[in-house]
Protein backbone atom coordinates (compact mmCIF):
# COMPACT_ATOMS: atom_id res chain seq x y z
CA UNK A 1 0.00 0.00 0.00
CA UNK A 2 1.40 3.85 -0.86
CA UNK A 3 1.56 6.20 1.53
CA UNK A 4 -1.42 8.20 -0.35
CA UNK A 5 -3.24 6.36 1.71
CA UNK A 6 -2.52 9.12 4.57
CA UNK A 7 -2.53 12.16 2.26
CA UNK A 8 -4.49 14.48 4.23
CA UNK A 9 -2.07 17.39 3.44
CA UNK A 10 -3.89 20.32 2.79
CA UNK A 11 -3.38 19.86 -0.81
CA UNK A 12 -6.36 22.43 -2.06
CA UNK A 13 -8.42 21.60 -5.26
CA UNK A 14 -8.30 22.84 -8.35
CA UNK A 15 -7.90 27.20 -8.34
CA UNK A 16 -11.54 27.47 -9.89
CA UNK A 17 -13.42 24.40 -7.74
CA UNK A 18 -14.62 26.08 -4.13
CA UNK A 19 -12.62 24.45 -1.74
CA UNK A 20 -13.86 25.05 1.67
CA UNK A 21 -10.73 26.04 3.92
CA UNK A 22 -9.29 22.96 6.29
CA UNK A 23 -11.87 22.85 8.98
CA UNK A 24 -10.99 21.52 12.75
CA UNK A 25 -11.06 17.61 13.36
CA UNK A 26 -14.21 16.07 14.63
CA UNK A 27 -13.81 12.57 14.39
CA UNK A 28 -9.87 11.64 14.58
CA UNK A 29 -9.37 8.18 13.23
CA UNK A 30 -5.43 6.30 13.95
CA UNK A 31 -4.14 3.14 12.48
CA UNK A 32 -7.75 1.48 13.21
CA UNK A 33 -7.93 -2.20 12.18
CA UNK A 34 -11.27 -3.82 12.23
CA UNK A 35 -12.02 -7.61 12.49
CA UNK A 36 -15.29 -9.80 11.38
CA UNK A 37 -13.67 -12.98 13.26
CA UNK A 38 -10.96 -14.01 11.44
CA UNK A 39 -11.81 -11.74 8.49
CA UNK A 40 -9.28 -8.44 8.29
CA UNK A 41 -12.36 -6.08 7.38
CA UNK A 42 -10.25 -2.48 7.65
CA UNK A 43 -6.57 -1.86 7.43
CA UNK A 44 -4.77 0.80 9.14
CA UNK A 45 -7.24 3.07 8.48
CA UNK A 46 -6.03 6.92 8.97
CA UNK A 47 -8.32 9.80 8.31
CA UNK A 48 -10.70 12.66 10.06
CA UNK A 49 -14.16 13.94 9.77
CA UNK A 50 -13.83 17.98 9.35
CA UNK A 51 -16.50 19.95 12.10
CA UNK A 52 -19.35 20.79 10.26
CA UNK A 53 -18.40 19.17 6.94
CA UNK A 54 -19.45 16.63 4.61
CA UNK A 55 -17.16 13.32 4.10
CA UNK A 56 -17.96 11.06 1.52
CA UNK A 57 -17.21 7.44 1.52
CA UNK A 58 -16.44 5.71 -2.18
CA UNK A 59 -15.54 2.09 -3.01
CA UNK A 60 -16.94 -1.04 -4.51
CA UNK A 61 -19.13 -3.30 -2.36
CA UNK A 62 -17.25 -5.12 0.57
CA UNK A 63 -14.47 -2.40 0.88
CA UNK A 64 -15.67 -1.48 3.87
CA UNK A 65 -16.75 1.76 3.98
CA UNK A 66 -19.73 0.75 6.07
CA UNK A 67 -17.90 -1.24 8.47
CA UNK A 68 -15.73 2.15 9.10
CA UNK A 69 -19.18 4.24 9.39
CA UNK A 70 -20.71 1.60 12.09
CA UNK A 71 -17.59 2.02 14.36
CA UNK A 72 -17.68 5.43 14.62
CA UNK A 73 -21.42 5.08 16.77
CA UNK A 74 -19.62 1.34 17.91
CA UNK A 75 -23.11 0.07 16.20
CA UNK A 76 -20.65 -3.16 15.62
CA UNK A 77 -21.17 -3.80 19.15
CA UNK A 78 -24.40 -5.54 18.93
CA UNK A 79 -23.21 -8.48 17.40
CA UNK A 80 -20.48 -10.78 19.02
CA UNK A 81 -17.23 -11.70 17.39
CA UNK A 82 -16.11 -8.44 15.97
CA UNK A 83 -13.02 -6.70 16.96
CA UNK A 84 -11.20 -3.39 16.94
CA UNK A 85 -8.30 -1.73 17.58
CA UNK A 86 -6.54 1.70 17.11
CA UNK A 87 -7.41 5.08 17.96
CA UNK A 88 -10.92 6.90 17.13
CA UNK A 89 -11.51 9.95 18.73
CA UNK A 90 -14.74 12.04 18.88
CA UNK A 91 -12.96 15.58 20.28
CA UNK A 92 -11.75 14.45 23.82
CA UNK A 93 -13.73 11.32 23.77
CA UNK A 94 -12.37 7.85 23.36
CA UNK A 95 -14.62 6.58 21.04
CA UNK A 96 -13.44 2.50 21.61
CA UNK A 97 -13.04 2.50 25.23
CA UNK A 98 -14.94 -0.21 26.88
CA UNK A 99 -16.27 1.47 29.65
CA UNK A 100 -17.85 4.36 27.11
CA UNK A 101 -21.75 4.81 27.66
CA UNK A 102 -22.51 3.77 24.33
CA UNK A 103 -26.06 5.25 24.50
CA UNK A 104 -24.38 8.38 25.21
CA UNK A 105 -22.23 8.26 22.34
CA UNK A 106 -25.30 7.16 20.36
CA UNK A 107 -26.77 10.39 21.46
CA UNK A 108 -23.64 12.10 20.36
CA UNK A 109 -23.41 10.20 17.16
CA UNK A 110 -26.39 9.62 15.16
CA UNK A 111 -27.01 7.65 11.87
CA UNK A 112 -29.39 7.20 8.82
CA UNK A 113 -29.83 3.80 7.15
CA UNK A 114 -30.10 2.69 3.82
CA UNK A 115 -33.71 1.72 4.31
CA UNK A 116 -35.81 4.20 5.86
CA UNK A 117 -36.58 2.84 9.36
CA UNK A 118 -39.85 4.42 10.79
CA UNK A 119 -40.88 3.39 14.20
CA UNK A 120 -44.15 1.83 14.43
CA UNK A 121 -46.24 4.46 15.57
CA UNK A 122 -47.22 8.15 14.63
CA UNK A 123 -45.43 10.33 12.87
CA UNK A 124 -45.01 12.86 15.94
CA UNK A 125 -44.30 10.04 18.57
CA UNK A 126 -41.34 9.04 16.21
CA UNK A 127 -39.45 12.07 16.73
CA UNK A 128 -40.75 12.91 20.03
CA UNK A 129 -39.63 9.39 21.47
CA UNK A 130 -35.74 10.01 20.86
CA UNK A 131 -36.26 13.49 22.72
CA UNK A 132 -37.76 12.02 25.67
CA UNK A 133 -35.03 9.18 26.02
CA UNK A 134 -32.75 12.24 26.78
CA UNK A 135 -35.18 15.36 27.96
CA UNK A 136 -37.94 15.63 30.11
CA UNK A 137 -40.15 19.01 28.95
CA UNK A 138 -43.66 20.27 28.52
CA UNK A 139 -46.41 19.52 25.94
CA UNK A 140 -45.70 22.71 24.30
CA UNK A 141 -42.03 22.83 24.42
CA UNK A 142 -42.41 19.29 22.48
CA UNK A 143 -44.44 20.25 20.04
CA UNK A 144 -42.27 22.90 19.06
CA UNK A 145 -39.17 20.55 18.80
CA UNK A 146 -41.42 17.88 17.17
CA UNK A 147 -41.80 21.14 14.11
CA UNK A 148 -38.48 22.16 14.26
CA UNK A 149 -36.86 18.27 13.92
CA UNK A 150 -39.78 18.06 11.08
CA UNK A 151 -38.77 21.42 9.65
CA UNK A 152 -35.06 20.45 9.77
CA UNK A 153 -36.00 17.21 8.04
CA UNK A 154 -37.90 19.15 5.40
CA UNK A 155 -41.45 17.10 5.79
CA UNK A 156 -42.82 19.57 7.72
CA UNK A 157 -45.03 20.88 4.91
CA UNK A 158 -46.11 17.70 3.56
CA UNK A 159 -47.18 16.10 7.15
CA UNK A 160 -48.32 19.14 9.49
CA UNK A 161 -51.96 17.83 8.82
CA UNK A 162 -51.16 14.32 9.80
CA UNK A 163 -48.82 14.13 12.80
CA UNK A 164 -50.76 11.20 14.20
CA UNK A 165 -50.83 9.30 11.24
CA UNK A 166 -48.99 6.34 11.13
CA UNK A 167 -44.80 7.03 10.36
CA UNK A 168 -45.40 3.64 7.98
CA UNK A 169 -48.28 5.49 5.82
CA UNK A 170 -45.11 8.10 4.29
CA UNK A 171 -43.50 7.27 0.97
CA UNK A 172 -40.45 5.82 1.30
CA UNK A 173 -38.90 9.16 0.68
CA UNK A 174 -40.97 11.14 3.31
CA UNK A 175 -40.18 7.93 5.70
CA UNK A 176 -36.00 8.32 4.88
CA UNK A 177 -36.88 12.12 5.84
CA UNK A 178 -38.59 11.19 8.90
CA UNK A 179 -35.65 9.54 9.98
CA UNK A 180 -33.44 12.02 9.56
CA UNK A 181 -35.61 14.63 11.01
CA UNK A 182 -35.69 11.87 14.48
CA UNK A 183 -31.90 11.84 14.21
CA UNK A 184 -31.90 15.37 14.29
CA UNK A 185 -34.25 16.12 16.97
CA UNK A 186 -32.27 14.64 19.25
CA UNK A 187 -29.11 17.22 18.68
CA UNK A 188 -26.06 14.88 17.76
CA UNK A 189 -22.99 16.47 16.71
CA UNK A 190 -22.13 13.65 14.14
CA UNK A 191 -24.56 12.43 11.55
CA UNK A 192 -23.37 8.95 9.71
CA UNK A 193 -25.63 8.56 6.93
CA UNK A 194 -24.87 4.92 5.12
CA UNK A 195 -26.33 4.81 1.62
CA UNK A 196 -29.43 7.41 2.51
CA UNK A 197 -30.93 7.30 -0.76
CA UNK A 198 -30.34 3.58 -2.21
CA UNK A 199 -33.59 2.95 -1.59
CA UNK A 200 -35.24 6.34 -2.60
CA UNK A 201 -36.48 7.89 -6.37
CA UNK A 202 -34.48 10.19 -8.01
CA UNK A 203 -37.08 13.42 -6.62
CA UNK A 204 -36.24 11.91 -3.31
CA UNK A 205 -33.13 11.66 -3.67
CA UNK A 206 -32.21 14.87 -5.01
CA UNK A 207 -34.62 16.44 -1.32
CA UNK A 208 -32.18 14.18 1.21
CA UNK A 209 -29.24 15.58 -0.34
CA UNK A 210 -30.17 19.06 -0.40
CA UNK A 211 -30.71 18.14 3.08
CA UNK A 212 -27.41 16.52 3.40
CA UNK A 213 -26.17 20.15 2.58
CA UNK A 214 -28.47 22.29 4.74
CA UNK A 215 -26.99 19.78 7.79
CA UNK A 216 -23.74 20.72 7.21
CA UNK A 217 -23.79 23.93 8.53
CA UNK A 218 -24.36 22.64 11.60
CA UNK A 219 -23.11 19.19 12.31
CA UNK A 220 -20.56 16.88 10.63
CA UNK A 221 -21.52 14.08 8.25
CA UNK A 222 -20.30 11.18 7.04
CA UNK A 223 -21.85 9.42 4.05
CA UNK A 224 -21.15 5.87 2.66
CA UNK A 225 -22.52 5.86 -0.56
CA UNK A 226 -22.33 3.84 -3.95
CA UNK A 227 -23.19 7.13 -6.00
CA UNK A 228 -20.13 8.92 -7.20
CA UNK A 229 -22.16 11.66 -8.39
CA UNK A 230 -23.92 11.73 -5.09
CA UNK A 231 -20.30 11.91 -3.58
CA UNK A 232 -19.29 14.71 -5.69
CA UNK A 233 -22.49 16.77 -5.35
CA UNK A 234 -22.74 16.74 -1.60
CA UNK A 235 -19.36 16.48 -0.05
CA UNK A 236 -16.54 18.39 0.82
CA UNK A 237 -14.12 15.74 0.88
CA UNK A 238 -14.02 12.22 -0.29
CA UNK A 239 -12.52 8.85 1.17
CA UNK A 240 -11.74 6.36 -1.60
CA UNK A 241 -11.56 2.78 -0.05
CA UNK A 242 -10.78 -0.44 -1.69
CA UNK A 243 -10.17 -4.01 -0.15
CA UNK A 244 -10.12 -2.41 3.34
CA UNK A 245 -7.89 -0.37 2.63
CA UNK A 246 -8.26 3.60 2.65
CA UNK A 247 -6.34 4.48 -0.82
CA UNK A 248 -7.22 8.09 -1.10
CA UNK A 249 -8.64 10.75 0.88
CA UNK A 250 -8.44 14.38 0.04
CA UNK A 251 -10.64 17.56 -1.10
CA UNK A 252 -13.52 15.79 -3.35
CA UNK A 253 -13.16 17.98 -6.01
CA UNK A 254 -9.79 17.06 -6.35
CA UNK A 255 -10.42 13.23 -6.22
CA UNK A 256 -12.81 13.13 -9.10
CA UNK A 257 -10.65 15.89 -10.97
CA UNK A 258 -6.85 14.53 -10.36
CA UNK A 259 -7.21 12.01 -8.47
CA UNK A 260 -3.14 11.01 -7.21
CA UNK A 261 -4.03 7.14 -7.15
CA UNK A 262 -4.31 4.70 -10.05
CA UNK A 263 -6.94 2.88 -8.65
CA UNK A 264 -8.78 5.74 -7.81
CA UNK A 265 -8.50 6.84 -11.01
CA UNK A 266 -9.87 3.58 -12.38
CA UNK A 267 -13.03 3.42 -10.03
CA UNK A 268 -14.48 6.81 -10.90
CA UNK A 269 -14.08 6.27 -14.61
CA UNK A 270 -15.56 3.26 -14.22
CA UNK A 271 -13.04 0.95 -14.52
CA UNK A 272 -14.27 -1.79 -11.93
CA UNK A 273 -16.37 -1.51 -9.17
CA UNK B 1 -48.39 -34.71 -28.42
CA UNK B 2 -45.01 -35.08 -26.81
CA UNK B 3 -44.55 -38.17 -24.76
CA UNK B 4 -42.71 -36.52 -22.59
CA UNK B 5 -44.87 -33.76 -21.74
CA UNK B 6 -48.40 -35.89 -22.13
CA UNK B 7 -47.13 -37.67 -19.14
CA UNK B 8 -46.38 -35.20 -16.83
CA UNK B 9 -49.63 -34.06 -17.47
CA UNK B 10 -51.23 -37.35 -16.45
CA UNK B 11 -49.13 -37.49 -13.09
CA UNK B 12 -50.29 -33.62 -12.81
CA UNK B 13 -54.08 -34.65 -12.93
CA UNK B 14 -53.23 -38.17 -10.38
CA UNK B 15 -51.33 -36.14 -7.71
CA UNK B 16 -54.29 -33.02 -8.31
CA UNK B 17 -56.75 -35.68 -7.33
CA UNK B 18 -55.22 -37.19 -4.69
CA UNK B 19 -54.29 -33.78 -3.04
CA UNK B 20 -58.29 -32.99 -3.38
CA UNK B 21 -58.98 -36.37 -2.11
CA UNK B 22 -57.04 -36.52 0.82
CA UNK B 23 -58.08 -32.64 1.79
CA UNK B 24 -62.17 -33.77 0.99
CA UNK B 25 -61.69 -36.79 3.53
CA UNK B 26 -60.65 -34.29 6.21
CA UNK B 27 -63.06 -31.98 5.73
CA UNK B 28 -65.51 -34.47 5.51
CA UNK B 29 -65.33 -35.45 9.23
CA UNK B 30 -64.41 -32.17 10.46
CA UNK B 31 -67.82 -30.84 8.96
CA UNK B 32 -69.74 -34.22 10.33
CA UNK B 33 -68.40 -33.48 13.73
CA UNK B 34 -69.19 -29.79 13.79
CA UNK B 35 -72.88 -30.32 12.13
CA UNK B 36 -73.68 -32.93 14.87
CA UNK B 37 -72.54 -30.62 17.69
CA UNK B 38 -74.14 -27.92 15.98
CA UNK B 39 -77.60 -29.95 16.20
CA UNK B 40 -77.85 -31.85 19.38
CA UNK B 41 -76.27 -28.55 21.09
CA UNK B 42 -78.30 -26.30 19.77
CA UNK B 43 -81.71 -27.64 21.57
CA UNK B 44 -80.13 -27.36 24.76
CA UNK B 45 -79.05 -23.43 24.26
CA UNK B 46 -81.47 -21.52 26.66
CA UNK B 47 -80.94 -19.13 29.54
CA UNK B 48 -80.76 -21.73 32.50
CA UNK B 49 -77.49 -23.19 30.85
CA UNK B 50 -75.89 -20.16 31.95
CA UNK B 51 -78.62 -19.55 34.95
CA UNK B 52 -78.73 -22.84 37.06
CA UNK B 53 -75.60 -24.71 38.00
CA UNK B 54 -75.13 -28.93 37.35
CA UNK B 55 -78.39 -31.16 38.18
CA UNK B 56 -78.49 -33.56 40.98
CA UNK B 57 -78.83 -37.13 39.04
CA UNK B 58 -82.17 -38.06 37.29
CA UNK B 59 -83.30 -33.98 37.63
CA UNK B 60 -84.71 -32.19 34.60
CA UNK B 61 -83.77 -29.09 35.97
CA UNK B 62 -80.61 -27.10 35.78
CA UNK B 63 -77.67 -25.53 33.87
CA UNK B 64 -73.79 -25.04 33.68
CA UNK B 65 -73.26 -22.07 35.20
CA UNK B 66 -71.06 -23.65 38.39
CA UNK B 67 -68.68 -25.48 35.24
CA UNK B 68 -68.69 -22.27 32.86
CA UNK B 69 -67.49 -19.78 35.56
CA UNK B 70 -64.61 -22.33 36.90
CA UNK B 71 -63.59 -23.07 33.40
CA UNK B 72 -63.43 -19.37 32.82
CA UNK B 73 -61.60 -18.64 36.60
CA UNK B 74 -58.71 -21.53 35.90
CA UNK B 75 -58.58 -20.42 32.31
CA UNK B 76 -57.59 -16.91 33.21
CA UNK B 77 -55.68 -17.94 35.89
CA UNK B 78 -53.85 -20.56 33.45
CA UNK B 79 -52.96 -17.73 31.17
CA UNK B 80 -52.22 -14.94 33.49
CA UNK B 81 -49.60 -17.08 34.96
CA UNK B 82 -48.65 -19.00 31.43
CA UNK B 83 -48.56 -16.02 29.16
CA UNK B 84 -46.19 -13.80 30.71
CA UNK B 85 -43.64 -16.83 31.28
CA UNK B 86 -43.84 -17.62 27.93
CA UNK B 87 -43.19 -14.05 26.40
CA UNK B 88 -40.58 -13.34 28.73
CA UNK B 89 -38.98 -17.06 27.63
CA UNK B 90 -39.32 -16.47 23.82
CA UNK B 91 -38.30 -12.70 24.51
CA UNK B 92 -34.75 -13.98 25.68
CA UNK B 93 -34.74 -16.55 22.92
CA UNK B 94 -35.28 -13.79 20.16
CA UNK B 95 -33.43 -10.94 21.71
CA UNK B 96 -30.90 -11.27 24.28
CA UNK B 97 -29.73 -15.57 23.63
CA UNK B 98 -30.26 -15.01 19.85
CA UNK B 99 -26.23 -15.77 19.99
CA UNK B 100 -26.09 -18.45 23.03
CA UNK B 101 -25.93 -21.96 22.65
CA UNK B 102 -28.33 -22.32 25.53
CA UNK B 103 -30.98 -20.91 22.89
CA UNK B 104 -31.32 -24.09 21.00
CA UNK B 105 -31.44 -25.90 24.10
CA UNK B 106 -34.25 -24.05 25.34
CA UNK B 107 -36.08 -24.00 21.98
CA UNK B 108 -35.68 -28.08 21.50
CA UNK B 109 -37.23 -28.74 24.59
CA UNK B 110 -39.74 -26.14 24.54
CA UNK B 111 -40.92 -28.00 21.17
CA UNK B 112 -40.74 -30.99 22.80
CA UNK B 113 -43.38 -29.85 26.20
CA UNK B 114 -45.32 -28.11 23.11
CA UNK B 115 -46.43 -31.78 21.78
CA UNK B 116 -46.26 -33.24 24.92
CA UNK B 117 -49.85 -35.42 25.26
CA UNK B 118 -51.85 -33.27 27.88
CA UNK B 119 -52.37 -35.94 30.35
CA UNK B 120 -49.01 -36.16 31.11
CA UNK B 121 -49.08 -32.73 31.89
CA UNK B 122 -51.57 -32.94 34.27
CA UNK B 123 -50.21 -36.05 35.96
CA UNK B 124 -46.85 -34.14 36.74
CA UNK B 125 -49.12 -31.46 38.18
CA UNK B 126 -50.78 -34.16 40.00
CA UNK B 127 -47.64 -34.94 41.89
CA UNK B 128 -46.14 -31.84 42.22
CA UNK B 129 -49.37 -29.93 43.54
CA UNK B 130 -52.06 -32.22 44.60
CA UNK B 131 -50.21 -34.61 46.28
CA UNK B 132 -48.13 -32.15 48.43
CA UNK B 133 -51.47 -30.11 48.92
CA UNK B 134 -53.37 -33.56 49.60
CA UNK B 135 -56.26 -32.57 47.82
CA UNK B 136 -57.60 -31.75 43.89
CA UNK B 137 -57.84 -27.52 43.82
CA UNK B 138 -58.79 -25.08 41.51
CA UNK B 139 -55.15 -23.77 42.03
CA UNK B 140 -53.45 -26.97 40.80
CA UNK B 141 -56.00 -27.37 37.93
CA UNK B 142 -54.85 -23.52 37.12
CA UNK B 143 -50.92 -24.50 37.33
CA UNK B 144 -51.62 -27.44 34.62
CA UNK B 145 -53.66 -25.04 32.59
CA UNK B 146 -50.27 -22.75 33.17
CA UNK B 147 -47.91 -25.56 31.86
CA UNK B 148 -49.99 -25.87 28.70
CA UNK B 149 -49.98 -22.36 27.62
CA UNK B 150 -46.26 -21.51 28.15
CA UNK B 151 -44.93 -23.72 25.22
CA UNK B 152 -47.33 -22.16 22.96
CA UNK B 153 -46.92 -18.21 24.18
CA UNK B 154 -43.03 -18.97 24.02
CA UNK B 155 -42.85 -20.21 20.12
CA UNK B 156 -45.81 -17.35 18.87
CA UNK B 157 -43.36 -15.17 20.45
CA UNK B 158 -39.72 -15.96 19.24
CA UNK B 159 -41.52 -16.60 15.84
CA UNK B 160 -42.87 -13.27 16.15
CA UNK B 161 -39.78 -11.16 17.31
CA UNK B 162 -37.93 -12.68 14.66
CA UNK B 163 -39.67 -11.35 12.37
CA UNK B 164 -39.24 -7.73 13.46
CA UNK B 165 -36.48 -6.36 10.61
CA UNK B 166 -33.53 -6.21 12.25
CA UNK B 167 -32.87 -2.69 11.00
CA UNK B 168 -35.59 -1.32 13.48
CA UNK B 169 -33.23 -2.81 16.07
CA UNK B 170 -30.35 -0.77 15.14
CA UNK B 171 -32.10 2.18 14.04
CA UNK B 172 -33.13 2.36 17.63
CA UNK B 173 -29.98 1.57 18.93
CA UNK B 174 -28.62 4.12 16.62
CA UNK B 175 -30.76 6.30 18.63
CA UNK B 176 -29.47 6.06 22.08
CA UNK B 177 -31.83 3.63 23.24
CA UNK B 178 -30.59 1.03 26.10
CA UNK B 179 -31.39 -2.90 24.65
CA UNK B 180 -34.46 -3.01 26.93
CA UNK B 181 -35.97 -0.22 25.79
CA UNK B 182 -35.62 -1.38 22.19
CA UNK B 183 -37.43 -4.66 23.34
CA UNK B 184 -39.78 -3.10 25.37
CA UNK B 185 -40.96 -0.03 22.75
CA UNK B 186 -39.69 -1.14 19.73
CA UNK B 187 -40.07 -4.56 18.72
CA UNK B 188 -42.68 -5.00 21.25
CA UNK B 189 -44.58 -2.71 19.22
CA UNK B 190 -44.04 -4.29 15.81
CA UNK B 191 -44.89 -7.21 17.11
CA UNK B 192 -48.14 -6.43 18.95
CA UNK B 193 -50.33 -8.20 17.08
CA UNK B 194 -48.42 -11.65 16.85
CA UNK B 195 -47.59 -11.27 20.26
CA UNK B 196 -51.69 -10.87 21.28
CA UNK B 197 -52.36 -13.72 18.51
CA UNK B 198 -50.09 -15.90 20.36
CA UNK B 199 -51.54 -15.58 23.26
CA UNK B 200 -55.20 -15.88 22.22
CA UNK B 201 -54.81 -19.29 20.45
CA UNK B 202 -53.02 -20.21 23.84
CA UNK B 203 -56.02 -19.76 25.64
CA UNK B 204 -58.37 -21.17 22.92
CA UNK B 205 -56.05 -23.83 23.11
CA UNK B 206 -56.56 -24.94 27.26
CA UNK B 207 -60.10 -23.92 26.79
CA UNK B 208 -61.13 -27.34 25.91
CA UNK B 209 -58.60 -28.89 27.73
CA UNK B 210 -59.62 -31.97 29.57
CA UNK B 211 -57.17 -34.51 30.74
CA UNK B 212 -54.98 -31.76 32.97
CA UNK B 213 -58.19 -30.83 35.11
CA UNK B 214 -58.84 -34.60 35.24
CA UNK B 215 -56.23 -34.92 37.82
CA UNK B 216 -55.87 -31.96 39.17
CA UNK B 217 -59.15 -29.36 39.78
CA UNK B 218 -61.54 -32.87 38.97
CA UNK B 219 -64.71 -31.27 39.17
CA UNK B 220 -67.21 -30.10 41.68
CA UNK B 221 -71.43 -31.00 41.34
CA UNK B 222 -71.52 -26.93 43.01
CA UNK B 223 -71.09 -23.99 42.80
CA UNK B 224 -67.56 -22.39 44.04
CA UNK B 225 -65.00 -20.04 43.85
CA UNK B 226 -62.21 -21.44 46.68
CA UNK B 227 -59.01 -21.85 44.56
CA UNK B 228 -57.98 -24.32 47.34
CA UNK B 229 -60.76 -26.40 46.36
CA UNK B 230 -62.26 -28.61 43.34
CA UNK B 231 -63.87 -26.30 41.02
CA UNK B 232 -66.69 -27.76 38.64
CA UNK B 233 -64.82 -27.06 34.96
CA UNK B 234 -66.75 -27.80 31.53
CA UNK B 235 -64.52 -30.07 29.58
CA UNK B 236 -64.44 -32.59 32.77
CA UNK B 237 -68.36 -31.91 33.53
CA UNK B 238 -69.22 -33.04 29.64
CA UNK B 239 -66.64 -35.96 30.48
CA UNK B 240 -68.69 -37.09 33.59
CA UNK B 241 -72.17 -36.28 31.63
CA UNK B 242 -71.48 -37.84 28.72
CA UNK B 243 -70.59 -41.28 30.44
CA UNK B 244 -74.03 -41.18 32.34
CA UNK B 245 -77.63 -42.55 32.02
CA UNK B 246 -79.49 -39.31 32.23
CA UNK B 247 -81.11 -37.90 28.71
CA UNK B 248 -81.05 -34.55 30.50
CA UNK B 249 -77.09 -34.52 31.51
CA UNK B 250 -76.18 -35.85 27.96
CA UNK B 251 -77.73 -32.58 26.53
CA UNK B 252 -76.47 -30.53 28.69
CA UNK B 253 -72.98 -32.26 27.80
CA UNK B 254 -73.61 -31.80 24.51
CA UNK B 255 -74.73 -27.98 24.97
CA UNK B 256 -71.29 -27.65 26.98
CA UNK B 257 -69.48 -28.90 24.15
CA UNK B 258 -70.95 -26.88 21.77
CA UNK B 259 -70.14 -23.63 24.25
CA UNK B 260 -66.36 -24.53 24.21
CA UNK B 261 -66.22 -25.09 20.46
CA UNK B 262 -67.88 -21.17 19.64
CA UNK B 263 -65.36 -20.24 22.26
CA UNK B 264 -62.56 -21.65 20.90
CA UNK B 265 -63.95 -20.42 17.31
CA UNK B 266 -64.59 -16.70 18.26
CA UNK B 267 -60.40 -16.59 19.55
CA UNK B 268 -59.59 -18.00 16.39
CA UNK B 269 -61.45 -15.43 14.40
CA UNK B 270 -59.86 -12.77 16.95
CA UNK B 271 -56.41 -13.91 16.26
CA UNK B 272 -56.91 -14.20 12.04
CA UNK B 273 -58.74 -10.24 12.66
CA UNK B 274 -55.34 -9.41 14.33
CA UNK B 275 -53.34 -11.40 12.22
CA UNK B 276 -54.46 -9.82 8.95
CA UNK B 277 -53.80 -6.54 10.35
CA UNK B 278 -50.20 -7.67 10.86
CA UNK B 279 -49.90 -8.34 7.14
CA UNK B 280 -52.28 -5.21 6.00
CA UNK B 281 -49.29 -3.07 7.22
Amino acid sequence: MSDLSVSMSAAGGLPQSPVLPEAPAKVTVRNLNFYYGEHHALKNINMSLGTNRVTAFIGPSGCGKSTLLRIFNRMYDLYPGQRVTGQLMLDQTNILDPKLDLNLLRARVGMVFQKPTPFPMTIYENIAFGIRLYEKISKSEMDDRVEKALRGGALWNEVKDKLNASGLSLSGGQQQRLCIARTVAVRPEVILFDEPCSALDPISTAKVEELIQELSENYTIAIVTHNMQQAARVSDKTAFMYLGELIEFDDTSKIFTSPTDRRTQDYITGRFG
Amino acid sequence: MNPIYSRRRRKDIVVRGLCFGAAAFGVTWLALILVTLLYNGVAGLNLELFAADTPPPGSTEGGLRNAIVGSLIMTVIGVGIGAPLGLFAGTYLAEYGRNDKLTSVIRFINDILLSAPSIIIGLFVYGAVVVPMRGFSAIAGSLALAVIVIPVVLRTTEDMLLLVPNALREAASALGLPRSLVIKRIAYRAARSGLITGVLLATARVAGETAPLLFTALSNQFFSLGLNKTMANLPVTINNFVQSPYAYWKQLAWSGALLITLTVLALNIGARILGAERTAK
